[in-house]
């Protein structure tokens, strides 16, 4: 068993390190076709051609693309993700500051949207065709079918506008108590949890119901198995391989790409930053916070292939 | 003795997806006396899983006990709640399921689902479960009983799978054990070894049995009375001795006969095969899977050196069991998977290893039947398109010309025309695998492989099937490459057969020397693992798995 799981994580680790070179030459080429660049933001419309030109040279500008790529990957393997162009910080600074709050939210987010989706995924499978089922299916398919601004913008409208309970804008420098924290994350949390759960649900409703109309949970009901058994003992550990996935899946989203959320609650997370980094062409601040989604979602997708092979004895060996 | 259970006037109603409510059980009633093994024996369809599973108060989804009563161990279960039925299953009334392989929880290990049911019904302690458990793997001739139950189901084979389904199931001291076809899946030779596990343990311990099965030479082993049933009602109902020579109803005696099929009269074979090149040569053929190994020979060889002749109108019979690399040969010489070395010859012609690089004229000429029609038939395409692909491949023909040639194809496999708007899912598996042949003919071949064609039928439909090929050979002129692991319809339909075992042909036989036995060690054990109607055949069962393994 140890050694198919080696096996399995070497060869994931050569495919993620080739995904993350490919992922980088695109990131760079990508950031090349941005229009302007940020000696243009920086020296604001008066610029003279003579200033441009001379702070271009200064900043290495000037190179050719493949030297100033090879040189900003010989720094990320030295792990130097370099300095921010405006305000010449070390990027690991300013990432530093951004990503625990990314992470706090995407946390609290999966801490609510994983049992939440477990639950009624399972309780709609193990209810199917009755019409609590029928709910909760219409209802995944609407939230996956509204888009999260629309979802946020509405939230904003409700609690802020209309009731007034909660700050539109989270502001976590106010936060003192475990009220305020609600407060603060009442909104985005719902937000994400509306936007990452329903693929969740819908995964977890399909593996369960497959699972359970499998002949060994029939065995187990002729054994006398309550229903609660069946499930939980014998079908969900079957069906753990796609739902984990899904998970993995909404995970990784919550680290990269929550945006629009960050955006529409002024959240100071990472997504944020980069939005902010691509308005002043801070090249190596997009190309960082880039590579680290690119990361986080390797990392989960491996964790889920890992769980899945722990819960299936077949691909153990 | 009492009786156990009573059922009276049960019926059984299931709801279509239409929403139809059809009664697929129609008033059955019978008894079983504590200790006495009943048999349900019918095809599928009839109703005898239905029957037998409403014994613990279940009913598949879709379908409800609708009527009468089932009286088991003076209660009636079909009154009764779901919580308290549930407190019955395993404890009093437990259940072996037809496929072992599928009921054991994939994700669990072996002990810990055999010692489940004792723990549910908190009947004993853990240790004394697990205690009981191997002395049950014991009494069922299991090996190594001390430790196989710390394996996971996919590490042990399902002649044990089954066996160990029969642990779980006596683990609590049922009264009655509910067996379920459970030696339908397996090979001949492996359900003579269950067949008789059950047996010693069930008569040792005195337990009431049901036993539903399509197989009256195996019922015919186990059971102390027989009951035929046919579209959920009993047709007949006796002791075995009864039922198998004095049989009344003409269902039981076309079941009885089903089992005897003619044998083929074909004439006796001109020993002159240098005159006249063979239809079909197969030398030294090698096929395996996986990647190839420094040698240029595969890492899992499914078929060693195999040689073959097959002349024109003849059929040749390949039998042996599963993993024996019968289908693995068939697709090597259909081309599906190209041999590792060895050469395939048709008419004299030399064919390539794969299909993709075959001429047309040699992909028409040998065509294949595959055992599933359900899974080799496209269930999005009506029955006319299934066909009309290979005429318009192979012939060129459309519109009206194909219209023509379609109903020629099902008067031929006798299917009515109609069928030929409906989809697959409509037919039934007879049906099905009527389609199945006429598409093989549609091609017009001159051999046509039929890899268990018959296997997943039941013996009457079976049977017909046998009488049309034949039938279409007549008149066809073809030739059939049959594989089987069914020794009755090898000798039904072939001229000669040969024996796999492990992936080597071992022997050579015609039906002649099918009766006496053969030479080698494993056809003999082959051919006197086929039960027969005889009930004293199993007791009376010499046993040589040793002997073959010598050899």
């Amino acid at each position: 068993m140890r050694t198919v799981l080696f096996q399995l994580l070497v060869g994931r680790l050569a495919i993620g390190l080739a995904t993350l070179f490919i992922v980088a030459i695109v990131v760079f080429s990508a950031t090349m076709l941005l229009p302007g660049d940020v000696v243009e933001v920086l020296l604001g419309q008066a610029a003279t051609p003579e200033a441009i030109a001379g702070l271009r040279t200064a900043m290495h500008l000037d190179d050719p693309a493949p030297v100033r790529f090879v040189h900003w990957l010989m720094g990320l393997l030295q792990g130097d993700l370099g300095q921010s162009y405006v305000n010449n910080l070390p990027v690991a600074d300013l990432i530093a500051s951004r990503l625990p709050n990314t992470l706090r939210l995407a946390g609290v987010t999966a801490a609510i949207a994983i049992p939440l989706s477990l639950f009624l995924g399972i309780t709609a499978a193990v209810m199917r065709g009755t019409p609590y089922d029928r709910t909760v299916s219409i209802l995944t398919v609407a939230v996956i079918s509204v888009p999260e601004f629309m979802t946020a913008t509405l939230a904003v409208l409700f609690f802020s506008v209309w009731l007034g309970w909660l700050p539109a804008l989270s502001h976590l420098n106010h936060v003192d108590s475990i009220g305020d924290m609600m407060r603060v994350y009442a909104m985005p949390v719902i937000s994400l949890t509306f936007v990452v759960s329903a693929q969740m649900i819908r995964m977890t409703r399909a593996g369960v119901i497959e699972t359970l109309d499998s002949p060994y949970a029939e065995m187990a009901r002729l054994k006398g198995a309550s229903p609660a058994r069946v499930v939980l003992r014998h079908a969900l550990p079957n069906a753990l391989g796609p739902i984990v996935n899904a998970m993995a899946l909404s995970l990784s989203y919550l680290l990269g790409g929550v945006i629009i959320v960050e955006t529409i609650f002024n959240y100071p997370g990472i997504a944020r930053l980069m939005v902010d980094a691509v308005a002043t062409r801070d090249l190596p601040l997009i190309q960082s916070c880039a590579m680290i989604f690119c990361v986080g979602y390797l990392i989960l997708v491996m964790l889920a292939d890992i769980v899945a092979l722990m819960a299936n004895p077949k691909l153990r060996g | 003795m009492t009786e156990l259970v009573s059922i009276r006037d049960l019926k059984v109603e299931a709801t279509s997806d239409a929403g139809r409510r059809i009664e697929i059980i129609k008033g059955v009633s019978f008894e079983v006396k504590e200790g006495e093994i009943v048999s349900l024996i019918g095809e599928s369809g009839s109703g005898k899983s239905t029957i037998a599973l409403s014994l613990m108060g279940y009913a598949r989804t879709g379908c409800r006990i609708s009527g009468g009563e089932v009286m088991l161990d003076g209660r009636n279960v079909a009154r009764m709640g779901e919580r308290a039925r549930a407190g019955m299953r395993g404890a009093v009334v437990s259940y072996i399921p037809q496929s072992a392989a599928a009921a054991f929880n994939p994700a669990h290990r072996i002990l810990t689902q055999v010692v489940e049911t004792a723990r549910i019904h908190d009947l004993m302690s853990e240790a004394a479960a697990k205690a009981r458990a191997i002395e049950l793997f014991r009494a069922l001739a299991l090996p190594e009983p001390e430790t196989i139950g710390f394996r996971y189901p996919h590490q042990v084979s399902g002649g044990q799978l089954q066996r160990l389904a029969a642990a779980m199931a006596l683990i609590t001291h049922p009264k009655l054990v509910i067996f379920d076809e459970p030696t339908t899946a397996l090979d001949v030779t492996t359900q003579v070894e269950v067949l008789r596990a059950f047996k010693a343990v069930m008569r040792e311990r005195g337990i009431a049995g049901v036993y539903v099965s399509h197989d009256l030479a195996v019922v015919a082993q186990v059971a102390d009375r027989i009951i035929v049933l046919k579209d959920g009602a009993v047709q007949e109902e006796g002791a075995t001795g009864q039922i198998l020579h004095h049989a009344r109803h003409p269902y039981t005696r076309e079941l009885l006969a089903a089992f005897h099929p003619s044998p083929r009269a074909g004439e006796p074979i001109e020993t002159n095969p240098a005159a006249e090149t063979p239809l079909l040569d197969v030398s030294d053929l090698v096929v395996g899977y996986g990647g190839l190994k420094a040698d240029g020979m595969p890492q899992i060889t499914a078929v060693k050196n195999v040689s073959l002749r097959l002349e024109k109108g003849r059929n040749l019979g390949i039998i042996g069991e599963s993993g024996s690399g019968k289908s693995t040969l068939a697709r090597a010489v259909a081309g599906l998977l190209p041999p590792a070395s060895g050469k395939v010859s048709f008419e004299g012609r030399m064919l390539a290893p794969s299909a993709g690089k075959r001429s047309r004229q040699d992909l028409r000429d040998i065509q294949i039947v595959f055992q599933y029609a359900d899974t080799a038939l496209n269930p999005a395409h009506i029955i006319s398109d299934i066909l009309g692909r290979p005429l318009k491949f192979f012939h060129g023909l459309r519109g009206s010309e194909q219209d023509v040639r379609i109903n020629q194809l099902l008067d031929m496999v006798k299917l009515p025309r109609a069928l030929r708007d409906r989809r697959p899912a409509e037919l039934s598996g007879g049906q099905k695998q009527r389609v199945n042949l006429a598409r093989a003919l549609a091609a017009e071949p001159k051999l046509i492989l039929c890899d268990e064609v018959t296997s997943a039928l039941d013996t009457v439909v079976a049977a017909a099937v046998i009488d049309l090929l034949k039938e279409l050979q007549r008149e066809l002129g073809l030739s059939y490459l049959f594989i089987s692991h069914d020794l009755s319809t090898v000798r039904a339909i072939c001229d000669e057969a040969a024996v796999m075992y492990c992936g080597e042909k071992v022997e050579q036989l015609t039906p002649a020397k099918m009766d006496s036995g053969g030479q080698h060690p494993y056809t003999r054990l082959l051919f006197s693992s086929v039960p027969k109607l005889d009930p004293r055949w199993l007791d009376s069962f010499e046993h040589d798995r040793e002997a073959v393994s010598a050899a």
